[in-house]
């Protein structure tokens, strides 16, 4: 596909890497060159993070050859990679937050004089190398207080400093920063970039990969399919390619759309007025009818999930009220909450959703089992009943329903999540940021599923940072910003308005 | 603005020193104005002659809590170091080997549990409990009864008062000067040596320690041949303040030495703390019994309800620090 090219650094040939019971890579090709920034793309669980650890020492694989700076080379460990000068820079930064952001760019290799740390001549160095990366900080502030885009050009710093990279690898570095910190670290990436050091982007946001990336190489079901210039491939076609089948669904999406929004009910399921909880979210009202999905709109930290916690019962509101199919709710509480039908899918699946030890049935059944109370008994007949109906319905690709969730790939795990609170038959499903570090294909079934749901006359509050997503699935728009309800718009309102909207006109700090 | 911010971090960052101190200093002042007699300089000497061995076993006790464990067997390691080195200079053995030899003996079985704790993967609290168990286990086998020290150096160095220049009466002994140089020492440790600096990396996140590709095997067999090390050291000062060597010795000091590392604003899960704190937790240790002593009617067991309040507090502080703290978003 690619020419031979003597500005090529890296090469990978035939790579193939079993894991018991799956193919993780099948004689994958990739090649690297200098000063370009390459994304590999693809669903969950097709290969790119086991590709990335194959480079990068973590795994060792089965059969191929990697070469690098025209050597074939094998790599044992991660610190070997970073010898050799290829670093990476992990999802979740991986510095210690009880260090200054000095120490944690040089700790290991602190400048020393008379046999001590020479904590002058660190801080200094460490000033430097983070000029070099246009960024001006404090370097003695203890990286925990610092925000997470700040920990990450740390982070970057860190890989550049200790191997003098040649290779940077970044496995979604965005996913937990805000569109400006993007931007900050596409600054630092191009400027990277402009030194000759190659870099390999592994994102979930395509736009990103737009954006900034020189080729895409994507991965599916552990097969190459293809390396691509990024200005000769359509968003289109991209999509096209890692999912394996054509953006139909996307369309039927919208005609799902249209057709459930006839089905709407009249009558209130829930209304929301006036509520409200100092320092979460100003008061606010809010309307959600049977067989309607409500998006809520907003930056992190906009009140979004605030006003989840709130329809939840996980947070006691202190002004205004809540009532269902017009009864006025006095207790609010969880358990309550799920007496009346109404469930929630938290942000934080790792945290607060998914019991990675459990089966997926276990899994499942759990909401399930608790709406019973404890001591009715389920039949496991009865169970996998169930687990099998969700894991089809939801398509959940796992061998059983006996494989421990952990197994699962991201997006997978979400969607045991959402079987877990369908399987209570709630009538209000509260989903916050059901799709996020999930892939395009398993988002679009996700979102497809909450438009069935809802033409079913369940009604969904559907909570998510991509705009777009959010303009796709629901019916109605709530935006949020500074924790207040701004607005609220219908969906054929297009994007833009709604961006502003979010932004706030007269605000001089908008982030697209 | 900044200048409230950089208070805060300032807070953050020195506000359970701070506390330490302060409770320190109140303690101290409240037991000088209920009993005058406490006002006395040698009161506050007295105070590192009573807690030297403490000190010396909390000191390396504060780099395993900050790595992110716990060494228990330190109590056990000065009863273990007592009576072998009793019963060594009753045999004649010359306090110039018997010294070293205990040193050695007690790194080494610091280096071992360090060894097991990371090789083998299991919890610190189990490994150095077990330690606990065969150290005190050995001070009996090798006698189980008091061995009385009669070894003329050991006299010398325990007998021998240094007076303190510029303050009349007031005197410590050879001894008690070990556990502050090993503090300046721990201190030098933990914040100019790559050794000390990776300590504070693997207790705030192991994981992330090992990915940076700093030396975690090492450093953490290190922190705990340095505990031993420490505690053979504490043995040792025991042996010669007390002229004796028996198996009983320093029972439930492990649990003091926790108590005074948290008190010194150490936090359990590690990453955070310093042995200048972990002194200031010792001394408000010494400065309660010092309190009980001088009224004379109460009972001793006040002592231990007074410091467990005192551990349950820091803890408490602790979580207003650390656990409550989110990263600013600016």
């Amino acid at each position: 596909m690619v020419k031979p090219d003597n500005n090529i650094i890296l090469t990978m040939e035939g790579v193939c890497k079993t894991f018991p019971g799956v193919q993780a890579l099948e004689k994958v090709d990739f090649d690297l060159k200098k000063g370009e920034i390459h994304a590999i793309v693809g669903e969950n669980g097709a290969g790119k993070s086991t590709l990335i650890k194959v480079l990068t020492g973590v795994e060792r694989p089965d059969a191929g050859i990697i070469k690098y700076d025209e050597k074939v080379i094998s790599v044992k460990s991660p610190q070997e990679a970073q010898e050799m000068g290829i670093t990476m820079v992990y999802q979740e930064v991986n510095l210690c937050t009880n260090l200054s952001i000095a120490e944690n760019i040089l700790i290991g290799r602190e400048p020393m004089k008379w046999g001590s740390i020479d904590k002058k001549t660190m801080n200094i160095q460490a000033k430097e190398i983070l000029m070099r990366l246009d960024i001006d900080l404090d370097v003695t502030r203890i990286l925990g207080t610092c925000p997470v885009a700040i920990q990450q050009m740390a982070a970057i710093a860190r890989a550049l400093e200790i191997s003098s990279a040649k290779i940077l690898i970044l496995d979604e570095p965005t996913s937990s920063l805000s569109a400006h910190e993007t931007q900050q670290l596409f600054k630092v990436m191009r400027k990277l970039k402009s030194d000759g050091v190659a870099i390999i982007f592994v994102t979930h946001f395509l736009d990103q990969v737009y954006e900034i990336t020189d080729r895409i190489t994507v991965l599916r079901n552990g097969k190459l399919v293809g390396t691509f210039a990024t200005s000769e491939l359509s968003y289109l076609e991209l999509v096209t390619k890692m999912i394996g089948r054509s953006l139909n669904e996307l369309q039927d999406m919208t005609k799902l759309k249209l057709e459930s929004s006839h089905h709407i009910k009249k009558d209130e399921l829930l209304e929301a007025k006036g509520l409200g909880r100092t320092g979460a979210i100003e008061p606010f009202d809010l309307e959600l009818h049977a067989g309607e999905v409500v998006g809520l709109a907003g930056l992190l930290g906009s009140g979004r999930t605030e006003i989840a916690e709130l329809l939840f019962g996980i947070e006691r509101p202190d002004s205004g009220s809540i009532s269902m199919d017009g009864k006025t709710i006095s207790d609010y509480s969880p358990i309550e909450s799920i007496g009346r039908g109404v469930a929630l899918c938290p942000e934080d699946r790792k945290a607060e959703g998914i019991i990675p030890d459990l089966t997926v049935r276990e899994n499942i059944i759990l909401a399930m089992q608790a709406s019973l109370g404890w001591f009715k008994y389920l039949s496991l007949q009865k169970q996998y009943e169930i687990a099998d109906k969700y894991i089809a319905l939801l398509n959940i690709s796992t061998p059983s329903a006996d494989q421990l969730v952990k197994n699962l790939s991201g997006g997978n795990q979400q969607k045991v999540i959402l079987a877990r609170w369908l399987a209570t038959n709630p009538r209000l499903l509260i989903l916050d940021e059901p799709t996020r570090g999930i892939d395009v294909g398993a988002k679009a079934e996700i979102q497809k599923l909450v438009l069935s749901l809802a033409d079913e006359g369940k009604s969904c509050v559907f909570i998510s940072s991509e705009l777009e997503e959010v303009l796709r699935t629901s019916h109605r728009i709530v935006v949020l910003r500074n924790q207040e309800k701004i607005a609220e718009f219908n969906s054929d309102v297009g994007a833009h308005k709604i961006m502003q909207s979010i932004a706030g006109t007269v605000s001089t700090k908008a982030r697209t | 603005m900044a200048q409230t911010q950089r208070i805060k971090l300032f807070l953050l960052h020195y506000g359970p020193l701070l506390t330490t101190i302060t409770i320190f200093l109140v303690a101290y002042i409240t037991g000088g104005l209920l009993y005058p007699a406490m006002q006395k300089p040698q009161v506050f000497f007295n105070l590192f002659i009573n807690e030297g061995s403490l000190l010396l076993c909390s000191i390396g006790m504060t780099f395993a809590i900050i790595s992110g464990g716990l060494d228990l067997s330190v109590g056990g390691m000065i009863a273990l170091v007592t009576t072998a080195s009793a019963v060594m200079l009753k045999h004649g053995a010359s306090p110039l080997v018997v010294m070293p030899l205990m040193l050695v003996m007690g790194t080494a079985i610091g280096f071992a549990l360090g060894s097991i704790i990371h090789f083998f993967k299991v919890q610190p609290f189990i490994v150095t409990l077990m330690g606990l168990y065969f150290c005190r286990g050995m001070a009996y086998i090798i006698s189980d009864l008091s061995v009385t020290i009669t070894n003329k150096d050991y006299l010398f160095l325990a007998l021998t008062a240094i007076h303190i220049p510029f303050i009349p009466r007031s005197y410590v002994y050879i001894p008690t000067l070990v556990a502050p140089v090993m503090i300046l020492v721990a201190f030098y440790l933990a914040y100019f040596t790559r050794f000390g600096r990776t300590v504070y990396a693997m207790g705030n996140n192991e994981q992330s320690a090992m990915l940076m590709g700093l030396p975690v095997a090492r450093t953490k067999i290190t922190v705990y041949a340095f505990s031993g090390f420490c505690s053979a050291l504490a043995g040792i000062v025991w042996s010669i303040s007390l002229l004796a060597g028996y198996g009983q010795f320093a029972q439930g000091l492990e649990l003091d030495s926790i108590a005074s590392v948290v008190m010194g604003g150490t936090l359990l899960t590690g990453g955070i703390g310093n042995v200048i704190g972990t002194m200031f937790g010792v001394l408000i240790n010494g400065t309660i019994v010092s309190i009980l002593q001088f009224n004379g009617t109460l009972s001793s067991w006040w002592n231990r309800i007074a410091i467990g309040v005192l551990t349950l507090i820091f803890i408490g502080i602790q979580s207003l620090f650390y656990v409550t703290k989110r990263p600013s978003s600016n």
